[in-house]
C-alpha cells in the first residue's frame, strides 16, 4: 500500500469506502492521511486549492482515530477521513484568512461549530482552502493571493467562493470538503469541478465560526465525491447549535437511511425559466437527459415556474450586500487583521485606509453597494424592495414545491470558463450564479451533481432544490441518478489513474 | 414673549444582569482590563450573538413597571457606525420594534404629581472602553465593558426644569434599583442620562432647534447642564437669533460645546439584525414577568400614609428604597408606635449607616430589634437620651435592645418608693430652691431635677420624677 | 420609487460611510460600477409588492435566547495575540477624536 500508484487509487475511492478500510483495519487512519498529504504535495502546486495545509492537526487527529480503533471503540461512519476545510470557517490556532489582505495572518482563537463536529468524529483536518475573498465570487480569481485552477482544465477557474474545496475534491487531494453556500458558493464550483455539493436548508447547519458574508442567506455544507459521501458529511455537520440563534431545532433525520435508490413516483419538476434563454445549449441537453434518467425510474417530469426568478439577481445583489456591509465593518485594524502602516492622523482616517489597503476590489464594490442600499433616504427604495420582492420569490419557490417534490435545473447557465475571462466584467460573472440565487433566497436545500461533460471535456452539473428541511428528498434523487451513471466517478486527467 | 423650555431625557440603564447581553462573559465592574471578554464580544470573525433571557425579562419588567405596552413582537435591528470602542462597528439594538411603548412616570412637582411620558424602552449592547493616553499619540482600549446589556429609557419631553429633571431621574433610578433592575449608579456609569433641550413661544410659533447634551456623569451635572441649555436658548429665542441642531458637551468648567452639528451626525443605516431572530411576548410571559413585579415605590407610599398614618413627607423617606420600606414595615408593625419608628429611621439610623457608609441589608439592627427599643421607651423603661447611647450599641453589636439595658444597668428607675427617698433628700439639701418654687418661680424645680438625676446617675424617670417633685412641693 | 442615477459625490459620500479610501480613480471606477448595477436593482421597481411582507429572515423562529449563566472569559493572551498593537493589556489604537 506504500508506493505512490496505489495511495493515488486509494484517494480516488469515495469517502465511505475509505471509512470502511479504516473501520476494518485494512488500512490506517494514519497512512489515509499521509496519502492525502502527499497529493496536496504533489498536486497543489499546480492546482492550488489550499492556502494553508496542516499536516499537523491531521496526523494528530488521524492517529487518535487509529487509536480508538484499537483500544476497539467503535468508530463513526467518516471516522478517519481527510476533509479541508474552506479559508472561511475558524479552526482554533490556524491561519484563517477569508482570502483576504485584511486577515493576513489572522489565527483563528476558536473553532466553528462545524470544525468542532468534524473534529468530534474523528475526521482529520489536512488544510484551509481558497476561495474568491470573503466567499464573494464565482472563480476564486477575487483570491488576494492566487487563482485555484480547475483539475479538469488548469486554464479554467474551479468556480467559487469554494472554488478550492471544489478543486481539492475534484483532484481527490481530500476526500471530503466544507464550504459555504450564499447565493451557489457549494453548488457552483461543485458543478464547475465535477464533482457533488450541497448547500442544506437555512438553519439546517450552525452558521457559528463561519465568517458572515450574507448572514441571512450563508450556509455551511459539504463537497463530495458522490451523494452518499454528501449525506455522511451532512450527517455530521447538521443539527441545532445554540451558539447560532439562527439554527434551526427541527431533528436530524437518517440522510444515508433516506438513500434507497427508489424514485417511484416522485414529482420532479423542470424549472422553466431556467432551461431557456441564457442557458449553454449542452447544458441543457445534459440536464433533459437527467429529467429521462429519472423518467426511466419511476419518477414523473412535468415543467415548474418560478415567475419572479428574473429578480433574484438583484434581490441577491442588495441583501447579501448589505448584510456583508455590515458583517464585514468588524476588519478595521483594531483587534486583528492588517492595519495600515501610513501614519493616520485619527481613527477614521486608519480605518479608511486599513480597509482600502486590505480588501480587494469585488468586496469593495460589495461594501459600497450594500451600504449604499441601507443609507438614509435609499433604505425603502433598496433594502427594503429587496426584502419584499424576495418574499414573492420565496412564495414561488414554495408554490412550484408544492406542486413538485423536487426542482430540476441547471446549476449553472455555462460550465467553467477561463481564467481571466470575466474578471473585467463583475456583473457578467454575477450571472454565473444566476440558477442558485433562488435556493438560498427562499431558505431551501440546493443540491449539485456532475450530470455530463462538454464536447470539450468540461463537467456539467444538474441542481436539485428540495423543500425546507428535506435534504433527504433531493439527495436521494441524486444518488439514485449516481447509482443508475458513472459521471460522478469520472476523475480529471491529471490524476493520471481512473480518469 | 412667554417661553417655555421642553425637555426630553434619554436614560441608558445597565441590567443587573450575571452575563453579558449576547456572550456568556461575566459583568462585574472594575476587572482588569480585557479580562471578560470572549469571541463573541471582541467580534472575532465568525462569532455569533445569542441574547440573554433574563435581560429581555428585566427590560419587560420595567416596562411594566413604567406603565408601557409590551410590543407582541419587536426585532432587534443594527446600528451600523465605526468606533474604537464598538468592537463590530455596529451595535446590535432596537429601532422600529421596540419591546416596550408609551409609558411614564409620575413625579413630584411643586404644583402636585406631574406625569412624564415615555416614549419607549428597549434593549441594547455596551459599547468598550477608551483608556487616553497621555501624552503619547495611542489610546487603549478595554472591551470589558462591550456587550453589557442596556436598556434605553426615552421620556418625551415633557420636562419643563432642570427640577423636574432631577425629579424623574431620581424617581426612575429608584424605581430601577425597586424592581432590581439596575444598581442606579451614575458614577460607575450603570446609568447615564442624555438629555434633549429647547426652548418654544408659548402660544406662538417661535422656538429654538432641539440640542442633545452629552458628558454627564451626575445628577449634580444634568441639573447644571439643563438650566445652562435652558438660559442659552431662551436668551437665543428673545433675542430672536437662530439656532442649530447639534450635539453638545457638558464641560466641568460649567458650559456646554458644539460636539458636531446634524449635518455631520451619523447615517446609522439601520436594518433588522439578520443574526438574531425575533422577540414574541405573549401576554403569558407578560403575566409571569409581572408576577415578580414587587409593590411599587408609589402604591407602598400611599399605603404607609394609609395603614401607618405616616405624614406624606415620612412615607417619602420610608420608601427612598425597596429594602427601606420593607425594614419600616417589619419594625412597625411588631412596635405600636410607627410614627417613632420613621423617626428612628430617618434619624439616628440614617445617620449611622451613612457615617459608617453601611448599606441597610448590612446592618446589624434588625427591624424586631428597633421595634424593641421603640417599645422600652414606650414603656418607660429607659429614656430617649438612653435610647440614643443603646441603639449605637445596637449598631455596632446587632445585641437586642433589652439586652444592652441590662448589661450596661442602664434602666430607668420608674418605681415610686425607689424614687422618694432620693427626693426627699434634694428636697432637705436644698431649701434654697424649694424657697424659690414655692415663691412662684417654677424654673427652680430644674436644680432639684438635676440633683436627682445625677444621684440616680441619670436612671430615674424624668417623667416620674417631675411629677413627684410637684406633688411633694405642693404638700 | 427607485432612484435610477447617482451622482460620483454620492458614490464619495458612501465611501466615506463605509470607511473605504478611494483614489479618484477608483471613484470613477466605483461610479461606473454603481450605474451598472443600478440598472438591475432599477427591475425591483416594476415589480408590484403591495401589501407584501418583507422577508428580513427565511426561518421563521423567534425568542431563541439563553439562560443568564456566565462562562469562562478567553485568555487575555490569546486575544491580543493577534492585535496589531497591543500593551499586554489594551489593544492600542491612534489617537480618538473626542467625537462620541
Ligand atoms: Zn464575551
Amino acid at each position: 500500500m506504500n508506493d505512490m500508484a496505489d495511495d493515488i487509487g486509494l484517494l480516488n475511492r469515495p469517502a465511505h469506502e475509505l471509512a470502511a478500510l479504516i473501520r476494518s483495519g485494512e488500512i490506517s487512519a494514519v497512512a489515509v492521511t499521509e496519502a492525502s498529504l502527499a497529493r496536496i504535495e504533489a498536486l497543489n502546486p499546480t492546482v492550488k486549492a489550499f492556502l494553508t495545509v496542516t499536516p499537523d492537526l491531521a496526523l494528530e487527529a488521524a492517529k487518535a482515530t487509529d487509536d480508538a480503533l484499537a483500544r476497539g471503540e467503535e468508530l463513526g461512519p467518516l471516522a478517519g477521513v481527510p476533509i479541508a476545510i474552506k479559508d472561511n470557517l475558524c479552526v482554533d490556532g490556524v491561519l484563517c484568512t477569508c482570502a483576504s489582505k485584511i486577515l493576513d495572518g489572522y489565527r483563528a482563537v476558536y473553532d466553528a461549530t462545524v470544525v468542532e463536529r468534524v473534529k468530534a468524529v474523528g475526521m482529520p483536518i489536512v488544510g484551509k482552502t481558497n476561495l474568491d475573498e470573503f466567499a464573494m465570487g464565482s472563480s476564486t480569481e477575487n483570491s488576494a493571493f492566487f487563482v485555484t485552477h480547475n483539475p479538469w482544465d488548469l486554464s479554467k477557474v474551479p468556480g467559487g467562493s469554494s472554488g478550492g474545496s471544489a478543486a481539492a475534491v475534484a483532484a481527490r487531494m481530500a476526500p471530503l470538503a466544507l464550504g459555504s453556500d450564499t447565493g451557489g458558493s457549494i453548488r457552483q464550483p461543485a458543478s464547475f469541478c465535477g464533482i457533488t455539493g450541497l448547500k442544506t436548508t437555512y438553519g439546517r447547519v450552525s452558521r457559528y465560526g463561519l465568517v458572515g458574508y450574507g448572514s441571512s442567506l450563508d450556509q455551511v455544507g459539504a463537497l463530495a465525491a458522490d451523494c452518499v459521501d454528501a449525506a455522511l458529511l451532512t450527517a455530521v455537520i447538521a443539527g441545532q447549535d445554540p451558539r447560532d440563534t439562527t439554527s434551526a431545532d427541527v431533528p436530524v433525520p437518517d440522510y444515508v437511511g433516506e438513500l434507497t435508490g427508489d424514485v417511484t413516483g416522485l414529482r420532479v419538476g423542470i424549472v422553466r425559466e431556467l432551461m431557456g434563454e441564457g442557458i449553454d445549449p449542452e447544458v441543457r441537453e445534459s440536464v433533459l437527459t437527467v429529467a429521462r434518467a429519472l423518467e426511466g425510474m419511476g419518477a414523473s417530469t412535468g415543467e415548474a415556474s418560478i415567475p419572479h426568478i428574473d429578480y433574484a439577481l438583484p434581490v441577491y445583489y442588495l441583501i447579501g450586500p448589505a448584510e456583508a456591509s455590515s458583517n464585514l465593518a468588524r476588519f478595521d485594524g483594531m483587534r486583528y487583521g492588517h492595519r495600515t502602516k501610513e501614519r493616520a492622523a485619527d481613527h477614521i482616517e486608519m480605518y479608511s485606509r486599513t480597509r482600502a489597503e486590505g480588501f480587494g476590489p469585488e468586496v469593495k464594490r460589495r461594501i459600497m453597494t450594500g451600504t449604499y442600499a441601507l443609507s438614509a433616504g435609499y433604505y425603502d427604495a433598496y433594502y427594503l424592495k429587496a426584502q419584499k420582492v424576495r418574499t414573492l420569490l420565496r412564495l414561488d419557490v414554495e408554490a412550484a414545491l408544492g406542486q413538485f417534490d423536487v426542482l430540476l435545473s441547471p446549476t449553472t447557465p455555462l460550465t467553467a470558463f477561463g481564467i481571466g475571462e470575466l474578471v473585467n466584467d463583475p456583473i457578467a460573472m454575477y450571472m454565473a450564479d444566476i440558477c442558485t440565487f433562488a435556493a438560498n433566497l427562499a431558505g431551501v436545500p440546493g443540491l449539485s451533481v456532475p450530470c455530463g461533460f462538454t464536447k470539450a471535456g468540461l463537467p456539467i452539473g444538474a441542481q436539485f432544490t428540495g423543500r425546507a428541511f428535506e435534504e433527504g428528498t433531493i439527495l436521494r434523487v441524486g444518488d439514485a441518478y449516481q447509482r443508475a451513471t458513472s459521471h460522478h466517478t469520472s476523475l480529471p486527467g491529471l490524476l493520471g489513474a481512473g480518469g | 414673549m412667554t417661553t417655555q423650555p421642553l425637555i426630553g431625557l434619554e436614560v441608558h440603564a445597565q441590567l443587573l444582569t450575571a452575563s453579558k447581553m449576547f456572550c456568556g462573559c461575566p459583568t462585574e465592574f472594575g476587572a482588569p482590563p480585557n479580562t471578560q471578554v470572549c469571541p463573541i464580544c471582541t467580534a472575532q470573525p465568525g462569532a455569533l450573538p445569542v441574547p440573554n433571557q433574563r435581560a429581555v425579562e428585566m427590560t419587560i419588567l420595567t416596562g411594566l413597571a413604567l406603565h408601557c405596552d409590551i410590543a407582541p413582537r419587536s426585532v432587534f435591528a443594527r446600528k451600523n457606525y465605526f468606533y474604537p470602542d464598538l468592537t463590530k462597528n455596529y451595535q446590535i439594538s432596537q429601532y422600529e420594534q421596540p419591546l416596550c411603548e408609551n409609558g411614564y412616570v409620575l413625579i413630584d412637582t411643586e404644583s402636585g404629581p406631574k406625569r412624564i411620558r415615555v416614549r419607549r424602552v428597549h434593549l441594547e449592547e455596551d459599547t468598550g472602553k477608551n483608556i487616553h493616553g497621555g501624552a503619547g499619540a495611542a489610546s487603549r482600549i478595554d472591551f470589558n465593558r462591550c456587550g453589557l446589556p442596556l436598556m434605553e429609557i426615552v421620556s418625551e419631553p415633557d420636562l419643563t426644569s432642570a427640577d423636574e429633571c432631577r425629579a424623574y431621574l431620581q424617581k426612575l433610578q429608584l424605581i430601577l434599583r425597586w424592581i432590581g433592575v439596575c444598581n442606579g449608579n451614575m458614577e460607575e456609569g450603570s446609568m447615564r442620562c442624555e438629555p434633549t433641550v429647547n426652548v418654544i413661544e408659548v402660544g406662538g410659533s417661535a422656538k429654538t432647534a432641539l440640542v442633545e447634551i452629552k458628558n454627564l456623569a451626575s445628577f449634580r451635572a444634568v441639573h447644571q447642564a439643563v438650566d445652562y441649555e435652558i438660559l442659552r436658548h431662551t436668551r437665543a429665542l428673545l433675542a430672536g437669533e437662530s439656532t442649530t441642531r447639534e450635539t453638545r458637551r457638558w464641560l466641568a468648567e460649567g458650559r456646554t460645546e458644539t460636539m458636531r452639528s446634524k449635518e455631520e451626525a451619523h447615517d446609522y443605516r439601520y436594518f433588522p439584525e439578520p443574526d438574531l431572530m425575533p422577540l414574541e411576548v405573549d401576554e403569558a410571559m407578560v403575566t409571569r414577568i409581572g408576577a415578580d413585579m414587587p409593590e411599587g415605590p408609589d402604591e407602598v407610599r400611599e399605603r404607609l400614609i394609609e395603614q401607618y398614618e405616616l405624614s406624606s413627607y415620612d412615607a417619602t423617606v420610608m420608601t427612598q428604597s425597596r429594602e427601606f420600606a420593607a425594614f419600616f414595615e417589619a419594625a412597625a408593625g411588631a412596635a405600636e408606635d410607627p410614627k417613632a419608628v420613621a423617626n428612628w429611621m430617618q434619624g439616628d439610623f440614617a445617620r449611622l449607616l451613612n457615617e459608617t457608609g453601611t448599606p441597610l441589608a448590612e446592618s446589624k439592627v434588625s427591624p424586631a430589634g428597633l421595634a424593641d427599643l421603640v417599645r422600652l421607651i414606650a414603656d418607660g423603661a429607659i429614656s430617649g437620651k438612653m435610647a440614643k447611647t443603646v441603639f449605637e450599641r445596637m449598631f455596632e453589636t446587632g445585641k437586642a435592645p433589652a439586652l444592652i439595658v441590662d448589661e450596661e444597668g442602664m434602666s430607668q428607675i420608674s418605681d415610686t418608693s425607689a424614687l422618694e427617698p432620693v427626693i426627699d433628700k434634694a428636697i432637705a439639701d436644698n431649701p434654697e430652691a424649694v424657697e424659690n418654687y414655692r415663691s412662684g418661680k417654677k424654673k427652680a424645680l430644674g436644680a432639684l431635677v438635676g440633683q436627682i438625676m445625677k444621684e440616680t446617675k441619670g436612671q430615674a424617670n424624668p417623667a416620674l420624677v417631675n411629677e413627684l417633685l410637684v406633688q411633694r412641693l405642693g404638700e | 420609487m427607485i432612484p435610477v442615477s447617482v451622482t460620483r459625490d454620492d458614490v464619495a459620500h458612501v465611501a466615506r460611510l463605509a470607511r473605504l479610501a478611494m483614489s479618484e480613480q477608483e471613484l470613477d471606477q466605483m461610479h461606473g460600477y454603481f450605474e451598472a448595477i443600478l440598472e438591475h436593482f432599477a427591475k425591483l421597481a416594476a415589480v408590484d409588492t403591495e401589501g407584501v411582507e418583507p422577508t428580513s429572515h427565511p426561518l421563521a423562529r423567534a425568542n431563541v435566547t439563553r439562560e443568564d449563566c456566565v462562562t469562562e472569559p478567553m485568555d487575555r493572551t490569546k486575544l491580543l495575540a493577534n492585535a496589531p498593537l497591543a500593551d499586554g493589556e489594551c489593544f492600542l489604537v491612534p489617537q480618538i477624536m473626542e467625537d462620541e
